[in-house]
């Protein structure tokens, strides 16, 4: 695709300094190492690639979160989202998850998606721990808007970390509820819900650093809807 | 009284099943222990249905006289058997009473449960509707929250430790991971429930001192077996599997009742029942199926039904004692933990593993070798209606 680099001078938006996200990896239920990082938005193509599955999978809203994750994340790459981050789970190299947000303003951020691929392993968890934890402990926020687009991400967010609900402001997602993550509720929270050693040992990063592999669409699918659709 | 064999059994592969309707699940196991029976003409005199949830998750009643029509199987009598999570070894020992009785020849028996219509919070409502209404259910009691308390209270007077309840889960998982049929089909490691400091993320609490890997899923799914009576099935194509004994018994509606909460006197009651009518020692069984809805469940039940001394289940889940190959398997389907537990399926289902493998038909992974007698407890409520059958494998 051919860019007008004066035209898009115009149209892309001047962005902030975000402080990077410092890998960590963290042991799962079934004993293996869960590599989370930030992408880099030359990463995009690779992870469009591995949402594109899931915009046909309604199960537990897949479909919606997927659509608007694919639409997010290609907005940061053309430049049309402004101060967009994206952190990503691997192990063995192989992408598992994915969570993005952005910086609303120096004080304020806002959780995008969460998108786990392999389930049950509570890989969403811990991506989104992750993002709350860049948030407010590297991007240095104040506060943290967000939203559920499923019953998961409804119990995962708003009941595990007892979040408080917004009446008097909307969220960018569409004006669905709105609810906050303060400072104080985070630090109270992370005890129990944000785990992860740094620094990451230098083979598991090498792997995790060296390309995010994507599972076909077939394994993807299974993967989310189970096997043999359970 | 006439001796009452197992001459078809079949199951479906639990889990989350959103493409099949309650009377699907029903009808397809049904069907695939009839298969498995090979019938030919002769037909079902009667047909038993477990089921706990119907009319509250599905909006259904009389699943019993729907399945018979779903079925061809008309005129059969029909009757839909509400027992709570005992449903399914109930509507088996109605079954058994009417073929040993002289009254019925061929009768189907099926458990079947749908749960996941619905969300985990409404599914664990609906369950905790076998609490007492007055003095249980509106202070908010769940069954979880019973397995809590109750596992709390077995720590301390029995020494039971979280330690032997990961095991219990990681043994239990490793089977499911082996069984076509189980809905959770993944190895976990203690490291990842239990050391790591990130297992408070992994494995949080769900009613302290259990976690989520104490637990069983919610499931989907369906059991069925055809009885007939032994003196009919001559020359089978596979061994014939007796019921053998049979026991069951009950205790208070409300925990608070009971002198020594963590006696689970029903559930000796109902295994002495069964092991004296099958002329049977503990020491006989080759594999046992028990009620593990909570880790603490199968440790407490193990000592209930006789193998182990009270006091002496954890330490014997400790030391590889209820593992495949150990002095006494139990759960090698992966329990409810791993298998699931769909309510009204489960008595059905533990009833089927237990024919499989005396008929040596699960594959070797998880084959109890030579096994030749089998134990199953379906526990209802909090232990308030038990049910235990013994099966014997009748080489002809």
């Amino acid at each position: 695709m051919t860019v007008d680099m004066e035209l898009e001078t115009v149209l892309r938006a001047p962005e902030v300094y975000q402080a990077p996200y410092p890998p960590k990896v963290i042991t799962l239920a079934n004993g293996k190492k869960l590599v989370v990082r930030e992408a880099a938005r030359e990463d995009v193509p690779v992870l469009l690639e591995a949402i594109r599955p899931t915009l046909k999978i309604e199960r537990d809203y897949y479909d919606i979160v997927g659509v608007r994750l694919y639409a997010e994340l290609l907005g940061w790459y053309r430049y049309r989202v402004r101060n967009e981050y994206c952190l990503v789970g691997q192990i063995d190299g192989i992408l598992v998850g994915i969570v993005n947000g952005r910086m609303m303003n120096s004080d304020v951020g806002i959780s995008l998606h969460t998108l786990a691929i392999d389930r049950g392993l509570r890989v969403g968890a811990h991506l989104f721990a992750a993002k709350m934890e860049h948030h407010l402990e590297y991007l240095g926020q104040q506060e943290v808007w967000i939203t559920a687009e499923s019953p998961i991400g409804f119990r995962r967010w708003m009941i595990e970390y007892g979040l408080e609900k917004q009446t008097d402001v909307q969220h960018e997602l569409g004006g669905a509820t709105s609810y906050r993550l303060s400072r104080e509720l985070y630090f109270e929270s992370k005890p129990r819900l944000v785990v992860g050693d740094r620094p990451v040992p230098q083979d598991l990063l090498d792997v995790a650093m060296q390309e995010i592999i994507i599972a076909d669409e077939e394994t993807i699918v299974t993967k989310i809807c189970g096997v043999k659709g359970r | 009284m006439r001796d009452v064999a197992i001459v078809g059994a079949g199951m479906i592969p639990f889990g989350r099943r959103e493409e099949d309707g309650l009377m699907d699940l029903l009808a397809s196991a049904s069907l695939n222990a009839l298969d498995d029976a090979g019938l030919g003409d002769k037909t079902v005199d009667a047909v038993y249905v477990a089921n706990m949830g119907g009319g509250i998750l599905q909006h259904q009643t009389a699943v019993a006289s729907a399945l018979v029509d779903r079925l061809s199987l008309l005129p059969a009598a029909a009757e839909t058997i509400e027992n709570g999570p005992a449903s399914g070894a109930s509507a088996i020992k109605n079954g058994l009473l009417a073929v040993a009785s002289g009254y019925y020849d061929t009768v189907l028996v099926v458990g079947g449960e749908k749960m996941r219509d619905v969300t985990g919070w409404r599914a664990t409502d609906f369950v905790a509707t076998l609490t007492h209404p007055l003095a249980e259910y509106i202070y908010g009691v769940t069954l979880p929250g019973m397995a809590g308390m109750f596992t709390r209270l077995y720590m301390e007077k029995c020494g039971v430790t979280r330690e032997q309840l990961a095991q219990v889960a990681i043994k239990n998982q490793k089977m499911g991971a082996l069984n076509p049929y189980a809905h959770v089909e993944m190895v976990i490691t203690r490291e990842g429930i239990l050391d790591s400091p990130h297992a408070v993320v992994n494995n949080p609490p769900v009613a302290e001192p259990l976690h989520l890997y104490d637990a069983c899923p919610v499931s989907d799914g369906a059991a069925a077996v055809v009885l007939r009576p032994l003196e009919m099935v001559k020359n089978g194509r596979k061994p014939a599997v007796v019921i053998a004994g049979f026991g069951q018994a009950t205790d208070t509606h409300t925990l608070q009742e009971r002198e020594d909460p963590t006696d689970l006197k029903a559930v000796t009651l109902a295994t002495q029942q069964a092991y004296e009518r099958a002329k049977v020692k503990p020491g006989d069984i080759d594999v046992a199926e028990l009620h593990d809805a909570f880790t603490i469940l199968e440790i407490a039940e193990s000592e209930h039904a006789g193998f182990f001394k009270k006091g002496e289940g954890g330490k014997a889940v400790a030391a590889g004692k209820t593992q495949l190959g150990g002095q006494i398997p139990i759960n090698v389907s992966g329990g409810l933990k791993a298998r699931g537990h769909p309510v009204g399926a489960t008595g059905v289902a533990q009833v089927v593993e237990i024919v499989w493998q005396l008929q040596q038909k699960v594959g070797q992974a998880r084959q109890v070798k030579d096994a030749k007698t089998g134990l199953t407890v379906n526990f209802g409520g909090f232990g308030n209606n038990v049910l235990a059958f013994v099966l014997r494998r009748v080489d002809q």
